[in-house]
């Protein structure tokens, strides 16, 4: 297998985009990254999107975004796996250039979900939950991690100032991301009292709705090191996929997301750290709570106690262990498909030194955590400055 | 979306709350399944699930999906029968604030979706509050 590096990055604004289809939108984010890779041809595609079929009526898009780029007769491929498709996108292609098939791969994630109303689209995204057994009941998203959040509430005696911590701090980075959806500060009260969405769930306690495409190209680090317009190449030092049961009733522990805790140890294992050595960290935060059962099935902090140190501000972009300084999902946006890329591009940024405002001292090693569903499909991915 | 054959081919889970167990290590699961998830037998036997279960988790969902809107809001909870089997059940007859973690439950028959004025009614269980 060959060390492989992302070598070009590229990013939309976040956001409800009325003036942009997902077309448009996959397309400028592509060859922003293809453009800032220096690569002077792409061997191959992935695409990362969880529901084109529902959201915008459009199946089969990977083929549509490699004709709209120009690059026909190259492979291009869908990846659909709910929330985790862009990070799961990532992976293959990193698979596809460590195993020596290709030397270039476009990665782009994208969803368009405001070309339906809300109640649609809390129906597309109740299709990444079990249809029959959990859907029929009615449950939504908002609703699987209010039951999470409920329980861990109750096993741990978390507080809801303790989980609204959580959207006050992504606000305030995303505050600063000019690409993120919400530049508004929230304070603890304005999560606390916003309109209920599923008990103990609030509004600000959601990720939104949101437009957006992500991108990356990746290259064999060899190849990358000789781009003579590249700019640094950051390794993928460790990379790992895990799945979870669909149904969360079906799980021994609704607070620890199995999926979760195995991907890490693998890329851990595979990057040779340990949580120690972690610098900055984008995870899933789609509900307050799933950034902070994220942050302990991570390894950064004990389970139980990820609600208390966010509370305490050790996830702070100054803190012990900065969580999305991007804004995450929460504060930056979450276009489902587009989610597991951007969080790639951040952490690039970051890397590079290039994150201005938002920028982690001395950021060496990155780590993005994407989740699909209610945990079924986890991915664990780290960066490395080389 | 939902037909008619799609909704009897989940009868026995549905209309008869039927779930599995599996003859070699006595997991039992709701609906079955042809592997076991514990212990990857292939031995699985037909049971009638019990009508009595525990609360493990549960939420209020105000903001509903489509088709769901006139229900709202609904109490959806995580329920152990008491047999093990571990499933979601909206919680009726019950004021939310008898709703608790550790409360007991049984089982009942309920219209869970009505497809559109024309097509048919789905119906399947749900749960109340007994303690």
């Amino acid at each position: 297998m060959r060390e492989v590096a992302v070598v070009g990055i590229g990013i939309t604004n976040f956001g409800y985009l009325w003036e942009k289809s997902w077309r448009d939108l996959a397309v400028e984010s592509s060859l922003e990254a293809i453009k800032s890779s220096g690569v002077s041809k792409v061997d191959s595609i992935y695409v990362g999107n969880f529901s084109g079929g529902t959201f915008v009526e459009q199946e089969h898009m990977a083929a549509i975004l490699a004709d709209y780029l120009g690059l026909l007769h190259i492979p291009s491929t869908r990846i659909e796996n709910a929330c985790a498709s862009g990070g799961v996108a990532f992976r293959h292609a990193y698979m596809e250039v460590a195993s020596g098939m290709s030397d270039a791969v476009l990665v782009t994630g994208v969803e368009k979900m405001t070309d339906v109303v809300t109640s649609q689209g809390v129906y597309s995204l109740s299709m990444a939950a079990d249809r029959e057994y959990e859907g029929y009941e009615g449950i939504t998203f908002p609703g699987l991690f209010a039951l999470v959040a409920r329980k861990y509430m109750n096993d741990f005696g978390a507080t809801r100032k303790q989980l609204a911590a959580v959207a006050v701090k992504n606000h305030k980075n995303a505050s600063k991301n000019p690409k993120a959806q919400f530049h508004n500060i929230i304070t603890i009260d304005d999560v606390i009292n916003a309109m209920v969405i599923a008990d103990p769930l609030g509004l600000y306690d959601c990720s939104p709705m949101t437009d957006g495409a992500a991108s990356v190209v990746l290259m064999p680090l060899d190849k990358a090191r000789q781009l003579s317009n590249a700019a640094k190449p950051i390794k993928i030092a460790g990379i790992a996929q895990a799945t979870d049961t669909i149904a969360l009733a079906q799980r021994d522990d609704f607070v620890t997301f199995k999926a979760t805790t195995e991907a890490a140890q693998k890329a851990y294992k595979m990057a040779n750290k340990s949580p120690q050595d972690i610098n900055v960290a984008e995870v899933h935060d789609c509900f307050t709570i799933a950034e902070i059962c994220a942050i302990e099935d991570l390894g950064f902090f004990e389970k139980g106690k990820g609600a208390k140190a966010t509370e305490d501000g050790l996830t702070e972009i100054d803190g012990k262990i900065p969580i999305n300084p991007s804004g995450g999902l929460k504060g930056k946006g979450h276009p489902v498909g587009a989610t597991g890329v951007a969080q790639i591009v951040n952490l690039v940024e970051q890397l590079r030194g290039e994150a201005k405002e938002l920028q982690v001292k001395n950021a060496k090693v990155g780590l993005a955590h994407n989740l699909g569903g209610s945990g079924a499909t986890v991915t664990v991915t780290i960066l490395e400055v080389v | 979306m939902l037909t008619i054959p799609r909704n009897w081919r989940e009868k026995p889970q549905r209309y008869l709350f039927k779930g599995g167990k599996c003859k070699d290590c006595g997991y039992t699961m709701y609906p079955t399944r042809k592997v076991c998830p514990k212990c990857h037998s292939e031995n699985i036997e037909i049971v009638d699930l019990p009508r009595d279960g525990t609360i493990l988790t549960y939420t209020i969902v105000y903001s509903a999906p489509e088709g769901y809107e006139d229900f709202a809001p609904y109490a959806v909870a995580i329920v152990e029968m008491t047999n093990g089997a571990r499933l979601m059940l909206q919680i009726v007859d019950t004021d939310f604030n008898d709703i608790k973690i550790g409360k007991k439950v049984e089982v009942v028959f309920r219209r869970l979706f009505v497809e559109g004025k024309a097509g048919i009614i789905i119906y399947g269980p749900k749960a109340r509050v007994i303690d």
